[in-house]
């Protein structure tokens, strides 16, 4: 394989799965056999004109695709005067990106026979969005749900159920979106006959971060034409929040070969990097093996995974897609971190400047906007890619800025 | 004591043999040592020490429990270490079990000589397949050590091949589709899978031992395994005993006991 990120783009992952030194298929051998099919599979539908054609229909008829790239003026105003297009995935079908790789693999479990499907999730964006790909294709589906989150994200557990997904809090471990995901696995090694398991993130072993990152390209192939019909020209940054990665990966890979264009990914700096109460992967993290795959990952010095903390479910995750860790070491992208507190005041800004609520995952981006905007100057063109919709942030955020009835504002 | 010896005894002795597993540090570093202690003297040919890791993705709620607890009472490598010592003086062959990255953090190379250096005879490793293996087969051979993976159920005959070819001390079955746990009945899939198994090692012109594990927890299933498998292996029933006792030393005649039903079932099943 190639290393050359310059104008055509790199060839990445390799055949089995690799980019650079990481991603591959750390995985137990029961799951290998399913792994195998599932690349063999997603490599025959994506050649597969009926395959495409009805994933094409139902980004169009059902998703809501293509969104809208909506500039932000009175939100600029605040990063440096720079020009801010929200690229608007919260204006998707469930609230959120997600449902762009949902439909995609919910479509490819039906071509593989399989009857039902099974997901993580932190926030409860992918949750929703599997349950509703399962209600709408009549599967059966299983979200894990680290316990934590069902807490802080109890709405999204409702609207689960309601669309006839059985929710299973996760009660092991930090009881967040790393312990949803081993129970996941745990089910998926005892099933896999009969069940699909809808990674919701690059994530995992091959063939899932290349094929997650193709159902998500959309974002950004959509978001360079409309950039180019708005402006005439491409913009200068791309910038996304990173968990485990999708709506970056989404957002960045059509700009890849366009070296003019810096792609920058914001990670949850929870209390601060320095605390050691975050999850910011790239900034903090090294080099190790999770969940199926190589990359960098937040771990104490014998390998063992460290508990972390976000404000934001969706972000609050020890491990990033290994093809953030190949964009990081290439220098294609770069990564910083965004704590809490930024990341809230992000999120109000754009409130109160645009009349548009983001996802505290999405506030992440805005407020890595805010400092790419101030850097760029003026003259920058900025696309942000608002990857999801701030409902079912309202209890953290009502919290968090004092807003309960009978409680004092804190701002 | 090799995994090789222990298998070739058990087969002279026209028996399958009995493969014990404990986390270290579980319930305590020296309770560990005192059950798997108990384990070999009730009649267990190999233990596995188990590596502590924060995501054991393949194991059910028993090993998870267990290897929780350890991790939470602060159990480091280094315990795993004394324990493989301490287990590989009682002269049965000690074998540690564990998810990849913590060995890929420590160093395979420094793992494998520090591994060697303890007594211990190699690795069996559940996350772990052939095609990212590179650096621990390298290390494996460097230091002379088994190195033991996983076939399942849902293996192709191919993968049988390609994993049988770079076993050493004995091909560990998976039984069943699913985590770690004691079930009650065995997988009817798991003779074939053996058999499977077997005809990919003859046409190598192998004898490397077949062990089966995963649901193993009676003398009775000990005896219906060992009727077509070189190897039984047992966990979770063992964990079971040790977290129901009312204090370690219970545990550990709870542990030898269920250790001398297996070996009988071993000796029964033929």
């Amino acid at each position: 394989m190639t290393t050359d990120t310059g104008s055509r783009g790199a060839v990445v992952p390799d055949a089995t799965g690799h980019f650079g030194v990481f991603g591959g298929r750390f995985a137990p051998e029961a799951l290998m056999a399913a792994l195998d099919e599932l690349t063999r599979e997603f490599e025959a539908a994506k050649n597969d004109p009926e395959f495409t054609g009805e994933l094409d229909r139902l980004l169009a008829e059902y998703a809501g695709r293509p969104s809208l790239l909506t500039e932000a003026r009175r939100f600029a105003e605040h990063a440096g005067g720079a020009r801010v297009l929200l690229k608007r995935e919260d204006l998707n079908h469930t609230g959120s990106h997600k449902i762009n790789n949902v439909l995609g693999q919910a479509l490819l479990t039906r071509r593989m026979g399989k009857r039902r499907v099974i997901a993580e999730t932190g926030a409860g964006q992918h949750g929703v969005a599997t349950a509703t790909a399962a209600a709408l294709l009549g599967l059966e589906c299983t979200v894990y749900m680290g316990e934590v989150d069902t807490e802080r994200q109890a709405l999204n557990v409702a609207r689960m159920r309601m669309l006839g997904a059985e929710v299973i809090p996760v009660r092991t471990g930090s009881r967040t979106l790393k312990d949803a995901c081993n129970e996941a696995f745990r089910d998926w090694v005892a099933s896999v006959d009969h069940t699909h398991y809808c990674i919701g993130s690059v994530m995992g072993p091959h063939p899932f971060p290349m094929m997650v990152r193709d159902f998500q390209r959309v974002i950004g192939v959509e978001a360079r034409a409309q950039c180019l019909e708005t402006t005439g020209r491409l913009p200068d940054a791309v910038v996304a929040c990173v968990g485990g990665g999708s709506n970056a990966i989404g957002a960045f890979h059509a700009f890849i070969p366009d070296a003019s264009v810096r792609l920058y990914g914001f990670e949850a700096g929870g209390e601060g990097v320095a605390t050691g109460r975050h999850a910011a992967t790239l900034v903090g993290g090294s080099l190790g093996v999770i969940h199926g795959m190589r990359t960098y990952l937040l771990q104490d010095d014998e390998g063992q995974t460290l508990e972390t903390h976000s404000i934001s479910a969706g972000l609050d995750y020890p491990g990033v897609g290994p093809e953030h860790a190949w964009l990081r070491d290439t220098g294609r992208a770069e990564y910083r971190a965004i704590s809490d507190a930024e990341a809230m005041e992000a999120f109000a800004l754009l409130c109160r400047t645009e009349g548009i609520i983001p996802a505290i995952e999405s506030a992440h981006a805005l407020a890595g906007a805010l400092q790419v905007g101030r850097e760029l100057g003026p003259d920058a063109t900025i696309v942000v890619c608002l990857s999801g919709r701030g409902d079912k942030d309202m209890h953290t955020a009502a919290q968090f800025f004092g807003l309960m009835p009978g409680e004092e504002k804190r701002r | 004591m090799t995994v090789q010896t222990a298998f070739d005894k058990a087969r002279a002795e026209g028996r399958a043999a009995l493969v014990g597993y404990l986390p270290a540090g579980f319930p305590s570093v020296d309770g560990a040592v005192a059950a798997a202690t108990a384990m070999v003297e009730a009649g267990c040919d190999v233990i596995e020490v188990g590596l502590p890791y924060t995501d054991p993705l393949m194991d059910g709620p028993t090993i998870q429990d267990a290897v929780h607890r350890a991790l939470v009472g602060g159990a480091r490598v280094a315990d795993v270490f004394r324990t493989v010592e301490a287990v590989a003086a009682t002269g049965a062959a000690t074998l540690v079990m564990t998810y990849w990255n913590p060995v890929d953090r420590y160093g395979p190379d420094a793992f494998a000589r520090d591994l060697k250096s303890a007594g211990g005879t190699g690795l069996i490793t559940p996350d772990l397949t052939p095609e990212e293996a590179g650096p621990w087969l390298e290390a494996s051979d460097a230091h002379g050590l088994d190195r033991v993976f996983l076939v399942a159920l849902s293996s192709t005959d191919e993968r049988l091949d390609k994993i049988t070819r770079v076993c050493r001390g004995f091909v560990y079955a998976a039984s069943l589709m699913g985590v770690t746990g004691a079930r009650a009945a065995v997988d009817t899939g798991a003779p074939r899978l053996v058999e499977r198994t077997r005809a990919v090692l003859d046409r190598q012109g192998s004898t490397l031992p077949v062990g089966l594990g995963l649901g193993v927890s009676n003398g009775a299933q000990a005896a219906e395994v060992a009727g077509f498998a070189d190897g039984v292996i047992v966990g979770s029933a063992f964990i079971r005993r040790l977290l129901d006792a009312p204090d370690e030393r219970a545990g550990v005649e709870a542990v030898r006991a269920l250790a001398a039903e297996l070996a009988e079932g071993v000796r029964g099943g033929r």
